[in-house]
This record gives C-alpha cells, sequence and structure tokens, in this order.
C-alpha cells in the first residue's frame, strides 16, 4: 500500500493556492489523476518524485519510508524507486536512443532489460537515432521505456499524451497498459482525457482547486454524473458491455459519457476508439457510425 | 628578429588561465544556474565587474592588495612564501580575476538554456549530480564551453593595462606581446612592433572568426 499526504502552499495566477492532498492506493494499481490547468496536479507527482519540496510531506511506500515530515526525512530523488514521464520527454539529445535508455542502468544491471524494452516499444529501426530527430510518438516511447528501465515501483506519467494526434494516442494508450501490466507497475498518470482515463485506470482522483473533489472507479466519478438525455453529439466509443441480453455502449463526447443501449446486430459493427455520432430520439439516444 | 620570449610568455599565461579558469568555473556555474540563493545577483554582477571598469582599476586595486606592505600581500608572503606583485604568479590570478567573466557568461547561459527537466530525469534515473553534470548537462553545451575557453584564451592574450599594473615589464617573467609592442614603440623600434601586432591581430581574427562559425552552427549561446 501507497500512502501519500502533501501540504504545499502554491504560487499560481491567481495568488496563493494551498495545496492539500491524501492519497492512497494499492500496488498494481492504474490511478488517473484529473483537474483543471494549475490546480497542482503535477506538483503532486513532483512531491512523489521527489523533485519538489513541501511544507509538509509524508510518503510511505510498503514499509519504506520515502517522506517524513515530522522526522524531517527526506529520501533523496535517485534513491526513490520511480519512473518519471516528463510532460516534454526530456530525452537527452547528447544519447542515441539506446544510449537514453542504458544510461538509466546501474553498474552492475544486464543490459538485457534495454533490448526487451527497444523491443517491446518497436524502436529497433530508431535506436541509433538522436532525439531530435524522432517524431512526438516516438519521443514518448522511448521516454517510457527510460523510465521502465530500472523496473521502479512507481511509474509517473505526467501528461504523456497530451501532444500527440489521436491515432497515435490510442496506441501509445496500448504501449503504457502493455508495461504497466509487464512490468507490475503501479502507475500515476495526469490526464485531461475521459476517454483514455475510462480505457486505462483503476480508480481516478479529481483535483479541484488544491484538494481532491472526487475519487472512485472512472465509471462512480464521471458516469452518473455527467448522463445527459437530450442532444445531438458527436463522441467515440469508450466501451461495449453486455448487459444480459442487450449491450450497454458508453460514448465520451468532450468531457460527457453518454450510455446508449445496443442490439447484438448493432454492436457487430461498432469498435473501441470510433467516432460516432449520438442523437436522442425520444427518450431512447441512437447510435448512427459517422465516416 | 624579434625576440620570441614575450609571444611563449604570454601563450603559457593564456594557456595556465583557461585552464584554471575552466576548472573554477563549471562548478560556479552550475551552482549559479541551479540554486535558488538569494543574493546570486550580487555574484553574478561581481563576476561581470572586469567586463565594464577600466583594467587600470582592477590592476590599481590589485597592486595595492599584493604589495606585502598590506594585509594580504604580507599573509601571503608570511605564509605560503607567494609575492605576487612583478611576478608571474601575479599575472596568472590578476589574469584569471580579469577574464573570469569570458568563461563563465557562455558556460552560464548554456546552463540556463538547458530544459531543468534534463537534470531531473537524470535524477529520477537514479544518477548524482556528478554523473549528470558529467555526462548530461556538459555534453549538451559543448559549444558554450568551447565558447568560453576560446574567448578567455583570446582575452588574455589582450590584456594590457592589468598586466602592466601589477606585472610590470620584467624580460622572461611578466613581458608579455601587449608589453612588449608598448615598449617597442616607445623606443621607436617600429618594425618589431608592427611584427607583434600583426601576430596578435591575425590571431584575435582567426580565434573570433572560430568563435562566430560554432555559434552559427549550434545558435545557443551567447558570447558576452
Amino acid at each position: 500500500m501507497i500512502q501519500f499526504h502533501a501540504y504545499k502552499m502554491l504560487q499560481t495566477a491567481d495568488g496563493e493556492l494551498p495545496l492539500d492532498v491524501s492519497l492512497t492506493f494499492e500496488k498494481g494499481q492504474f490511478i488517473a489523476i484529473y483537474g483543471n490547468s494549475g490546480v497542482g496536479k503535477t506538483t503532486i507527482l513532483r512531491i512523489l518524485a521527489g523533485l519538489t519540496e513541501a511544507e509538509k510531506v509524508d510518503i510511505n511506500v510498503g514499509d519504506d519510508i520515502w517522506d517524513d515530515s515530522l522526522k524531517r526525512f527526506h529520501l533523496p530523488v535517485q534513491k526513490r524507486s520511480i519512473g518519471f514521464v516528463f510532460q516534454d520527454f526530456a530525452l537527452f539529445p547528447n544519447l542515441t536512443v539506446k544510449e537514453n535508455l542504458e544510461f538509466a542502468l546501474s553498474k552492475n544491471d544486464s543490459t538485457q532489460i534495454v533490448s526487451e524494452l527497444i523491443e517491446l516499444m518497436e524502436l529497433e529501426s530508431l535506436q541509433n537515432s538522436k532525439p531530435q530527430n524522432l517524431s512526438g510518438g516516438q519521443k514518448q516511447r522511448v521516454a517510457l521505456a527510460r523510465a521502465i528501465v530500472r523496473k521502479p515501483e512507481i511509474l509517473l506519467l505526467d501528461e504523456p499524451l497530451s501532444a500527440l494526434d489521436d491515432e497515435m494516442r490510442f496506441k501509445l494508450q496500448d504501449y503504457i497498459l502493455k508495461t504497466h501490466e509487464k512490468y507490475q507497475l503501479t502507475t500515476l498518470m495526469i490526464s485531461h482525457s475521459i476517454a483514455e482515463i475510462f480505457k486505462l485506470s483503476d480508480k481516478v482522483i479529481v483535483i479541484d482547486k488544491g484538494k481532491i473533489s472526487k475519487q472512485g472507479t472512472p465509471n462512480e466519478v464521471f458516469a452518473e454524473t455527467k448522463i445527459s438525455s437530450k442532444f445531438q453529439v458527436t463522441g467515440e466509443i469508450i466501451s461495449i458491455t453486455k448487459s444480459d441480453i442487450i449491450y450497454v455502449v458508453q460514448v465520451c463526447s468532450g468531457n460527457n459519457i453518454i450510455k446508449v443501449v445496443a442490439t447484438e446486430e448493432e454492436i457487430i459493427d461498432y469498435k473501441i476508439g470510433q467516432k460516432v455520432l449520438v442523437a436522442s430520439k425520444a427518450f431512447n439516444p441512437v447510435i448512427q457510425i459517422l465516416l | 628578429m624579434i625576440n620570441m620570449e614575450p609571444l611563449w610568455l604570454t601563450a603559457k599565461l593564456a594557456l595556465i588561465t583557461t585552464i584554471i579558469l575552466f576548472v573554477v568555473a563549471v562548478p560556479l556555474c552550475y551552482w549559479l544556474a541551479y540554486s535558488r540563493f538569494r543574493f546570486k545577483a550580487v555574484i553574478e554582477a561581481l563576476i561581470s565587474l572586469p567586463l565594464v571598469l577600466p583594467p587600470s582599476v582592477l590592476g590599481f586595486y590589485l597592486l595595492i592588495a599584493f604589495s606585502p606592505e598590506n594585509a594580504f600581500g604580507k599573509f601571503l608572503s608570511d605564509y605560503f612564501d607567494l609575492r605576487l606583485v612583478f611576478t608571474f604568479q601575479g599575472l596568472i590570478v590578476a589574469s584569471v580575476l580579469y577574464s573570469l567573466p569570458f568563461m563563465i557568461n557562455p558556460i552560464l547561459s548554456g546552463l540556463k538554456n538547458l530544459p531543468p527537466a534534463l537534470q531531473e530525469a537524470s535524477f529520477t534515473l537514479g544518477k548524482s549530480r556528478f554523473t549528470t553534470v558529467t555526462k548530461i548537462l556538459l555534453p549538451n553545451i559543448q559549444a558554450s564551453l568551447l565558447t568560453g575557453i576560446i574567448m578567455t584564451f583570446a582575452h588574455t592574450i589582450g590584456e594590457f593595462g592589468v598586466v602592466l599594473m601589477v606585472g610590470g615589464s620584467i624580460p622572461e617573467e611578466t613581458k608579455v606581446v601587449s608589453i612588449a609592442i608598448y615598449e617597442e614603440v616607445e623606443s621607436m623600434n617600429y618594425h618589431n612592433a608592427n611584427v607583434y601586432a600583426g601576430i596578435l591581430f591575425a590571431f584575435s581574427f582567426l580565434i573570433l572568426l572560430t568563435v562566430h562559425l560554432i555559434n552559427n552552427k549550434s545558435r545557443k549561446t551567447t558570447l558576452y
């Protein structure tokens, strides 16, 4: 179990904002952190990583203490078992893709993990390129691979997919999920996309003005409050689940989740991630596939 | 035929000054770039002072400070048997102070232009400060390092005022090329002065050309 509590006064454009957050999560969970810009999401990850100091921090990871404000104990960043993927990737420009990964190895580590990750992230053809010659999605994969070389207990992702187009996002979400499961990581990811959160996370934490305003499974947090019944909007299918003899299709449009009932014949044509139009007909919304 | 001694002496002085400054500047710049020390601006201003101060002012204060008649000079000669007035060692100390901004400014601006996440990424990968500086930060500011080294070397070669004040003109000890030119002119040996001056002119031009070629290639560092 990982316990996190931090208090820090943030300096924002609108003046001071106290960040006061207590979190508890289990090892192996995938946690999404959701909220508007400038409410302290990145700061939470940075405090957990030991990159940012706070007035009060207490962090316990299993039996290990990373921060204890009473005893004034602070474990240095280098000694925390974390992988951090920065928003701008922070790849080392002087090193090739492969060297970026190898840099993360400790003295006596075998280089096998590097080849394994290069294969997993499909970076074979790029391994001798310098980061400046890579596209956004490729840099992202390298950054993710580099963060995992040390097989960290906790993987921290700071809005890793925000700068990518949709197609790349879906692919990278799969990479993230794949590594999360393969290396049994505990992952914390900041995300602005509800569809992404539904796809990846077990638990979502909503931060508002420095505090946790809501937490639970993505369904508990988003779906129930945001259902609407009179509309015509476009969105994206995020899940299809069977319920007795019918199917329930969830469509994400902007920040709304719409639940629509569908028959078995209809769902044959539906795929997760597909763009669709949802229109309200009397009381039952129907789904129409968009080209 | 001109005496080659001042040329060798100048090159020796410039080389030693550059080496000392490089060793001092890297940790100092790292500290200036990353620390949140409140009075950092004061230190940065002090380092840049030789850029605007007349060399004779700096030379004058150094002469006073190094003089065995005064506390600092007396302390050096009593405890270390070191005399810095009218000696080569004194020239080195004066040159180091005088050329300080030419080494510090390019390296500092190079470090400040690096994204802070580079250092943090290295830390999150378990690397120490030392490894981060030598393996990540410095290799990414190569152009700035080279600019600092070349500018320091060139600037030390071009010194006159400070050298004259602190070193005087002792052959094979403190008589560098710039002083030699001055003396040749005073004794109406225009031919010799011309040769010295021509060498310095060509050398300085080549050096600046190199710096600008490097900078056009990287476009990351400022010269001053």
